[in-house]
């Protein structure tokens, strides 16, 4: 029930009609109960996996048996330091540092430049942008290497913060929309009051922005944080592991120890739900936002 | 430079009322306009996207543009030399018969897309009206949607295991435990077909719920003042109004299923028969030094999302995509 956030009024078409059959009601919060059963049983069990030791899971008692001490953390301690999960959050949050005010920044500039100007060639640029959204990213990884080989940036922290700048055409839209709504006017008056171009995106568009830059910082956030393709193919030196690369490493020295997988499983999931939890409607309205456009 | 402009534009509007100086208006930095044929007035949008088209260029259509050249060679990856070998790399695609059989997989998951689809439009449909508990089952719904795609491969590798959480659910049911879920082909995909399902249906289902909330609540009422049941409401106002979203899922499913990587590569790394297309270029260009190949591949699954793409605008003209 913490999941609870405010809903709007007309959010809610409350239109039940009276006296509806009581079955039908019951069969739908079924559906539903089936359903979250369906999504957190895997999860729940990881979680109860992640408490027990090494003895416990190999004794063939059923992965739904809980775990014999609630507070057996160790495993947790052993995926921390034996994982370098220290280390890949680091990574991690430096590649997100970079790669989401760089698209922050990147994204709100090119929707400037192509809502508030009119030269030539604009139709050309726009149907760059356009053409590249249907570019698969995973087909042109084969040539992308060479290219980002060729810049001698294989195995540093900025191929992929390069790649996530720049092809990331969604935030230019969710900006184009943005700025589509924000009077010209403003600029106007801004001109008229002798503030060149520059000036006018920093200080008026810029700020005015700033659902949208919330927006494209979630999606932006969680979608770097969770990519585990360009990582894995720019950076394979174990010093450069992010969470997923780190992660999917770990497996390796575990093979069967359950116990300790799961533990890293679960430190890799926490921060995305500690932030759902906090977020949660901004992230639905993100999503939303960032697909449909 | 533009300041000195700005100072010589206040008798332009005074000239008269019907000069388009003063007014906002979409056109306003074209003919009319005091900062017209300044160069830097003409230069500043480009320095806007200076940095924006450099990226795009370069790591979107150079990377294109070597693609297709490098399929018409037998490129390694490594040595200064390829030479020109036609379409061979081509040929070798389509006549191997153990290349063809990547798609193959790909229709378990797009038989995936379908369930995710159908599922996601019931949960969107249902909870787009009051229910208690509303706002925690959307929550647990749209979750695994954000959930790191390495941890979602190792939970449904303990989940699948041998007397794993499957069976031992299973057996609740009195249902045969001792399944080797990942151990044959045919069930080896469904079972990855099936976390595809579970990862995926949240974000459909949230897709499709903003859309069903964005129709005005006043339609639903008059539906029921005019009698219309809940399945009435369904099929003549959500369906109608959700289409261009439902059309939007679609083509990301048929692309996405034809471009499955992470679950499958985590999870078996390709055996057993698990190997999808981009799992089997991923090898051919990282593995086996096979760039030519591995790019005649990538070339050829390009072709293929474009012309989907394509087929798909051409069915639902209604669709556009609004960046003018």
């Amino acid at each position: 029930m913490t999941l609870t956030a405010p809903v709007r009024p007309q959010e809610r078409p409350r239109s039940r009609p009276r006296g509806r059959p009581r079955i039908s009601t019951a069969l739908t919060y079924l559906s539903l109960v089936v359903a979250s059963a369906v999504v957190l049983l895997p999860l729940l069990v990881v979680f109860l996996t992640s408490l027990k030791s090494y003895g416990e899971v190999s004794d063939g008692q059923g992965a739904l048996a809980p775990p014999d001490d609630w507070l057996n953390f160790s495993n947790y301690a052993t995926a921390f330091s034996d994982g370098h999960l220290l280390q890949a959050f680091g990574n991690t949050a430096f590649i997100l540092l970079f790669s989401i005010t760089g698209t922050v920044i990147i994204g709100s500039m090119t929707a400037y430049a192509i809502d508030r100007f009119d030269f030539r060639l604009k139709k050309l640029v726009m149907a760059l942008f356009l053409i590249a959204t249907l570019v698969p990213a995973v087909t042109t990884q084969v040539a992308t290497f060479q290219v980002v080989n060729g810049f001698g940036l294989f195995n540093t922290r900025w191929a992929p913060i390069l790649l996530y700048m720049g092809t990331d055409i969604v935030a230019i839209y969710i900006f184009l929309q943005f700025i589509r709504g924000i009077p010209r006017s403003l600029d106007e008056a801004a001109r008229l009051d002798g503030a060149n171009s520059f000036t006018i995106y920093r200080k008026i568009i810029f700020p005015l922005l700033k659902p949208a830059v919330a927006t494209v910082v979630i999606i932006k956030g969680i979608t770097t944080y969770n990519d585990f393709y360009i990582p894995f193919l720019y950076m394979p030196d174990e010093d450069l592991g992010t969470m997923s690369t780190a992660l999917f490493r770990f497996k390796g020295p575990f093979g069967a120890h359950w116990e300790n997988i799961s533990a890293g499983a679960v430190l890799v999931i926490v921060p995305t739900l500690v932030i759902f939890l906090f977020l949660q409607r901004y992230i639905y309205n993100g999503f939303a936002q960032g697909a449909t456009k | 430079m533009t300041r000195t402009a700005s100072t010589a534009s206040p008798p332009a509007p005074a000239a008269g009322p019907g000069r388009t100086g003063k007014r906002p208006s979409r056109h306003r930095a074209r003919a009319g306009s005091p900062w017209r044929g300044r160069p830097l007035r003409k230069l500043t949008p480009w320095l806007f996207l200076l940095a924006p088209l450099a990226l795009l260029i370069t790591f979107t259509y150079v990377p294109v543009g070597n693609m297709i050249y490098y399929s018409f060679t037998d490129w390694d990856g490594v040595s200064p030399d390829r030479d020109y070998v036609g379409a061979e790399n081509y040929t070798e695609i389509f006549t191997r018969p153990e290349l063809l059989r990547v798609f193959a997989v790909s229709f378990y998951y797009l038989a995936a897309s379908v369930v995710q689809i159908v599922i996601a439009l019931y949960f969107a449909a249902v909870l787009s009206f009051d229910l208690r508990f509303r706002n925690l089952f959307k929550g647990i719904l749209f979750f695994p949607y954000l959930i790191n795609g390495v941890a979602i491969g190792f939970v449904f590798l303990y989940f699948f295991q041998d007397g794993g959480t499957l069976d031992s659910v299973l057996s609740w049911f009195g249902a045969g435990t001792d399944h080797a879920w990942l151990g044959s082909p045919e069930s080896a995909n469904t079972s990855m077909a099936g976390v595809s399902v579970w990862r995926f249906t949240g974000l459909n289902f949230v897709l499709f719920l903003g859309a069903i909330q964005s129709i005005p609540g006043e339609l639903y009422e008059a539906a029921q003042l005019d009698g219309a049941g809940r399945w009435k409401q369904f099929r003549h106002i959500i369906a109608p109004s959700i289409r261009p979203v439902l059309s939007l899922s679609v083509i990301l499913a048929i692309s996405g299923s034809l471009s499955v990587f992470e679950i499958p590569y985590i999870m078996t790394g390709g055996a057993t028969e698990t190997s999808t297309f981009v799992i089997q270029t991923v090898k051919y260009a990282f593995q086996f030094n096979k760039t030519g190949l591995a790019s005649a591949c990538a070339v050829v699954l390009l072709a293929i999302i474009l012309l989907i793409t394509w087929i798909q605008r051409r069915l639902v003209p209604d669709e556009k995509v609004d960046l003018v």
